[in-house]
């Protein structure tokens, strides 16, 4: 399974057309798509997805989950999500560790929790009764984080808890260790020697932008050197697993992506021969 | 602090901009506040941009955005899905814009079509059974994402001239309100605003009546002799257009 998925991009609308007219030069092992988009009733983008999805394996990623809410996580999402997963039939299904729903309240972000043991139950009820749902394990992105808040724990610790408790998988975003590392000044290398490496079942790449006192995560510029550089020192340690790149805004031609990709792949070539 | 105590003050942050809720989350969490406040209100203020793209057009960028930014101060967001932040968003419009009717006109009228582009798919109609069908007794089925929308400016032909990058006719207010057929054909939402005969039609498909009480009504106005003439013109083009998708006896 790993080695039939080891590349994928993001399925976005820029590159709806290649992906659907000419899989000649789209050579990737899977696409991801933001499960949001796709959880309608109809219409064209559910018959895009079921096309591209006969041509190759989709990864669902969500950003509305919040599995951090303290008030549980909502059953109608669920539903909604596990029709999804019927109708596409997934590699993974994935979510970020932050929350964005308080009661009647959405945020549509992936604000930060804080890690303490209060919060680690809150997370672990939600992610069982998701998978409950689901009825398949999940994967837990690291999310980038802009404020640091009082716990019990470091991130890595916490994330490490959760796949212990829940089984849930981890989807390691590269870029969002090196922002938050920036952010918070913590040492990414140490981050990457915490976490669980036997759970890591995907990783995200991605650019980010400085702001005027943080680094934040934009998605919208080609993977810098340093996150390249820690991608290698990733692979180093879970292995060969699933690589994405996410790009979701000033998205560029297709090409320009594949290139990148390939980038990926040569990262990834030499630190396997490496091992051998 | 609790992690509803936490989730409390963040969403009054991000919502009145409470300081006091800002400082029970430290100190060093100022900077990073920020762009969370940030990313929330660029993101709804990008949705609504991204769902009203003609009203953006009409009202220019700067009244839009104006119009937009007092939304998010209005309206919270209550769904999981970004998409549902657009369907009250003609509300504020029409608070902000009483008399200038064709902005509200406009917005609902976007929005139905962005409601019809994600609606449930239709059946496949058989046109090989309306041939054998019982007329005065048959029940049509209108296609899921059809709706109907009641106007009083000429929002429609503004809509239609921006659509095809022609310059829009000042806004008016109709002799008589219209109303707007809104439906999706194959992946395409698309409109149609309907002359009294038809609307009055339509009215009785959705309210379940059967065709040979649609004959009747139409036979009441326009004569017994022209009226299955009209009728039968009707149902031809409400499947030609895609707007049933079902009949039943």
């Amino acid at each position: 399974m790993l080695e039939k998925h080891q590349f994928g991009l993001g399925l976005r609308k820029p590159h709806y057309r290649d992906f659907l007219e000419d899989t000649s030069t789209v050579s990737v092992d899977f696409v991801e798509v933001i499960s949001e988009n796709f959880m309608v009733d109809g219409g064209r983008p559910l018959h895009v997805l079921t096309r591209v999805r006969e041509r190759h394996p989709v990864a669902l990623h969500g950003v509305s989950m919040s599995v951090g809410s303290a008030d549980g996580v909502r059953d109608d999402y669920l539903r909604r999500l596990r029709a999804l997963v019927d109708r596409i039939d997934p590699i993974f299904v994935s979510d970020h560790l932050s929350w964005s729903r308080f009661e009647a309240f959405n945020s549509h972000d992936l604000l930060p929790l804080p890690y303490t043991r209060e919060a680690l139950d809150a997370v672990c009820a939600n992610i069982h009764r998701a998978q409950e749902v689901l009825a398949r394990t999940m994967l837990i992105e690291n999310p980038s984080s802009y404020v640091s808040l009082p716990g019990d724990m470091t991130e890595w610790e916490f994330l490490k808890a959760i796949s212990g408790r829940t089984g849930c998988g981890l989807l390691l975003d590269v870029n969002n260790i090196y922002v938050s590392a920036s952010n918070h000044g913590f040492d990414a290398q140490t981050y990457l020697s915490g976490i669980p490496a036997d759970r890591v079942r995907q990783i995200h790449l991605a650019g980010h932008s400085q702001g005027r006192e943080l680094l934040i995560d934009t998605h919208d510029k080609p993977v810098p050197d340093p996150v390249w550089a820690l991608y290698a020192s990733a692979l180093e340690r879970v292995g060969p697993v699933a690589t994405m790149i996410e790009r979701d805004d000033d998205i560029p031609p297709l090409s320009d992506l594949l290139a990148e990709l390939e980038v990926a792949r040569d990262i990834a070539r030499g630190k396997l021969r490496r091992a051998a | 602090m609790t992690l509803t105590g936490l989730q409390q003050d963040f969403r009054s942050w991000l919502t009145l901009e409470a300081t006091d809720a800002a400082a029970r989350l430290g100190d060093r969490a100022s900077p990073g506040l920020a762009v969370y406040l940030n990313n929330y209100r660029g993101q709804l203020m990008a949705c609504l941009a991204e769902s009203f793209v003609t009203v953006r057009a009409w009202l220019g960028d700067a009244a839009f955005d104006g119009a937009a930014a007092t939304h998010v101060d209005r309206r919270p967001p209550h769904s999981w899905t970004l998409d549902a932040y657009a369907l009250e968003f003609p509300d504020t419009i029409e608070v902000l814009y009483p008399d200038d009717p064709e902005v509200g006109d406009l917005a609902r009228l976007e929005r139905s079509l962005g409601l019809a582009f994600v609606g449930r798919d239709a059946e496949s109609l058989d046109l090989a059974t309306l041939a054998q069908v019982d007329w005065s007794t048959t029940l049509l089925r209108l296609v899921p994402t059809f709706s109907l929308l009641s106007v009083t400016t000429n929002a429609a032909a503004i809509w239609s001239a921006m659509k095809a990058e022609q310059t829009p006719p000042a806004a008016a207010i109709l002799e008589v309100p219209a109303v707007i057929a809104i439906w999706r054909k194959e992946d395409a939402p698309t409109f149609r605003t309907l002359d009294s005969a038809e609307a009055g039609a339509i009215f009785m498909v959705s309210e379940s009546r059967t065709f040979g009480d649609i004959c009747a009504s139409i036979a009441n106005e326009v004569g017994e002799e022209e009226g299955p003439r009209v009728a039968g013109s009707l149902l031809g083009r409400w499947i030609s257009d895609g707007m049933i998708d079902g009949i039943a006896n």
